[in-house]
């Protein structure tokens, strides 16, 4: 079945009936290629998701202070609600087994000098543990530490792109920064993985806030880093306790809906992951689709095709081509021209998407890319299925008396 | 050669039947040149068909160089296909995109002979029928006549038996007509046994004996004084 004499006939064939191979190849190719680019770029859509939810830690949950709306316990509604550093504390000692680190945030902005380079910038002053909450890579220097918090120093950390404004390409460690008014030293300079804006952050202590600030001990904003291990149903039981734990110590109503707020990142993540899942389910049936399509457009190819060659199947059998030699002949045929242009198909859907890497990144498709597997698979599929449709009429064409055959114009 | 005892065969049109064959009895021995002469419905050319292994009989008895041919699966009947019978057919059915070498040396593939061997017998059999130069040329490049003579070196080059030939000149001018012959004619001479089914009395002339079929019976079969075609070419 597979001898080089068997070989030479069909290569014979194809050569000399460009029409059919091209169609056939062609309807496979384009199948294929549809594939591999939709379900590549499935999974771009999927890589910015990805990247816009993922450059923080998910490990989090953000409390943000709120204004009250009922009266409680003697107090007024429309009351401001502040954090102060003795919450951060509170928080540790009792919620003490589902917490890994907490650190407040204290966001202000204003203008930043060096040299004859100024511009202004948002600064967060927050504690050690922010670098794990906002996962921050250090570049250079080093990030901000206890010993900073408890000295009250004036050292930032800044961002890639501060240092790249403000610097002009010079190295920003060591050098000192005015802050609206207030000379910083920089020790580090970082990059982050959530844009650019991320990157135009600069880092101070809270404690030096605070200081610069009257000594005063308020915070705007506290990020609470949970054990991962405490899994989903941890995190909102945690949340819970947070709430419930700062509308009592805060005395805000327990109906109260605005006195605080809990952004909770696992939370957000799940269903982030859950569109995410579907919008990959969405794109995997439209390629399924196509695929389908491919098998159909396959199928009626071989019909045509063997329709097409009756008379000269009948001649061949006449001249003692034996039932399985035709089928056999037919089937090789289409699985070689199939498998050739299948992977001809993918090789240039593969290319497609590698050379698209970031081009499409406004229409929120980021790096698409196949799992090599999955092309091959799709592509073994089409193969497969081409050779199922090809058996049949195949067959049929190989049971015909030679002599209906012949008949046939 | 060929010993066929009260060979029926009848086709199903609809709901009624037509009985195309009743009754043959017929042999042919080696070496003889036989036309089939009839008008058209006689069933000359199914007579021929059956003989060819192309159709099959519904009743009667039909042995092929002391085979009994019955029973038969198309696995099987494509095999005695291959080496007992040559197919000569009126409208050449030579194979489009193939050279007129590569059609010769087709049956020869399914005999599963090596490439240089089905190319030599290939050649030499053209070189046969006078196409030795055309061997490279495609059928749409040949004649009428010439596509014939294609045809007869490849129904000769497996070497069969029996060469089989349905109304071989029916698409041919006389002139183009009479080389035909004379090519079957010396092929004969070479002493293979040669089946024509004609409805052309001078074509039928130049052959050693004649069976006349007339509605599914033979009413007559004649030696007859073969008239050489070579005088008219």
């Amino acid at each position: 079945m597979f001898s080089r004499d068997n070989w030479k006939e069909i290569f014979k064939t194809i050569q000399k009936n460009k029409l059919r191979t091209f169609l056939s190849g062609f309807t496979v190719s384009l199948g294929i290629l549809i594939f591999v680019v939709l379900f590549g770029m499935g999974n771009g859509l999927v890589n910015t998701f990805n990247e816009f939810f993922g450059d923080d830690a998910t490990n989090v949950l953000y409390i943000f202070p709120g204004r009250t709306t009922i009266p409680y316990k003697g107090y007024k509604s429309n009351r401001v609600i502040e954090f102060e550093n003795s919450d951060l504390e509170d928080i540790e000692k009792n919620l003490a087994m589902f917490v890994e680190y907490t650190t407040p945030r204290i966001t202000r902005s204003g203008l930043v000098k060096y040299k004859n380079e100024s511009n202004n910038y948002t600064s967060r002053a927050v504690g050690p543990a922010h670098q794990y909450a906002e996962k921050t890579i250090m570049m250079k220097g080093r990030y901000l530490n206890e010993e900073d918090m408890r000295n009250k120093t004036k050292y930032v950390v800044i961002g890639r792109l501060v240092e790249k404004d403000l610097f002009q390409g010079e190295d920003a460690i060591g050098k000192y920064i005015d802050i609206s008014g207030s000379a910083f030293m920089v020790v580090g300079v970082f990059q982050d993985d959530g844009g650019d804006n991320e990157e135009r952050l600069i880092y101070m202590p809270y404690t030096t806030r605070q200081l610069i600030e009257k000594n005063t001990d308020k915070i705007n904003q506290i990020i609470v880093g949970f054990k991962p291990e405490i899994g989903y149903a941890g995190a909102m039981a945690l949340d819970r306790s947070l709430e419930r734990f700062f509308k009592e110590k805060k005395y805000i109503s327990p109906e109260d809906q605005n006195g605080i707020f809990i952004r909770n990142v696992a939370d957000q993540l799940k269903q982030n992951q859950q569109f995410a899942r579907v919008l990959q389910l969405i794109v995997g049936l439209v390629a399924f689709g196509t695929i389908i399509a491919g098998i159909i457009g396959i199928s009626n190819i071989m019909v045509f095709v063997v329709k097409e060659r009756t008379k000269e199947l009948g001649v061949r059998k006449a001249l003692g081509a034996t039932p399985k030699s035709v089928i056999s002949s037919i089937l090789l045929e289409s699985v070689f021209i199939t498998t050739i242009s299948g992977f001809v198909g993918m090789m240039i859907g593969v290319a497609v998407l590698g050379s698209l890497g970031e081009k499409l990144k406004d229409y929120f498709i980021t790096n698409p890319y196949i799992d090599m597997v999955m092309a091959v698979s799709a592509t073994l599929v089409l193969i497969l299925f081409g050779a199922i449709a090809g058996y049949i009429p195949a067959k049929r064409a190989a049971d015909i008396k030679p002599i209906e055959a012949l008949r046939d114009e | 050669m060929i010993e066929i005892k009260n060979l029926h065969k009848s086709y199903k049109m609809g709901s009624n039947s037509l009985h195309v064959l009743k009754g043959i009895n017929f042999s042919v021995g080696d070496g003889e040149l036989v036309a089939i002469m009839g008008s058209s419905g006689s069933g000359k050319s199914t007579l021929l068909n059956i003989l060819g292994m192309l159709d099959v009989l519904d009743e009667g008895s039909y042995t092929l160089d002391g085979v009994p041919i019955k029973n038969l699966n198309e696995t099987k009947a494509a095999q005695y296909r291959n080496k007992f019978l040559g197919f000569v057919f009126q409208s050449f059915n030579l194979i489009n995109y193939k050279s007129a070498m590569e059609n010769v040396a087709l049956p020869l593939y399914y005999q599963k002979v090596g490439r240089k061997e089905r190319q030599e017998k290939a050649l030499k059999y053209l070189e046969q029928v006078g196409l030795r130069e055309w061997a490279d040329h495609l059928p749409s490049e040949l004649s009428g006549g010439q596509k014939q003579r294609v045809a007869i070196a490849r129904a000769m080059a497996a070497e069969p038996k029996v060469l089989l030939a349905d109304e071989p000149t029916g698409a041919l001018d006389s002139k183009t007509s009479y080389e035909v012959m004379d090519l079957i004619q010396k092929i004969n001479d070479a002493g293979n046994t040669i089946l024509i089914v004609t409805h052309e009395p001078d074509i039928a002339d130049m052959c050693k004996r004649i069976v006349h079929l007339k509605d599914g019976v033979i009413v007559e079969d004649k030696k007859v004084t073969q008239v050489r075609a070579s005088q008219y070419v």
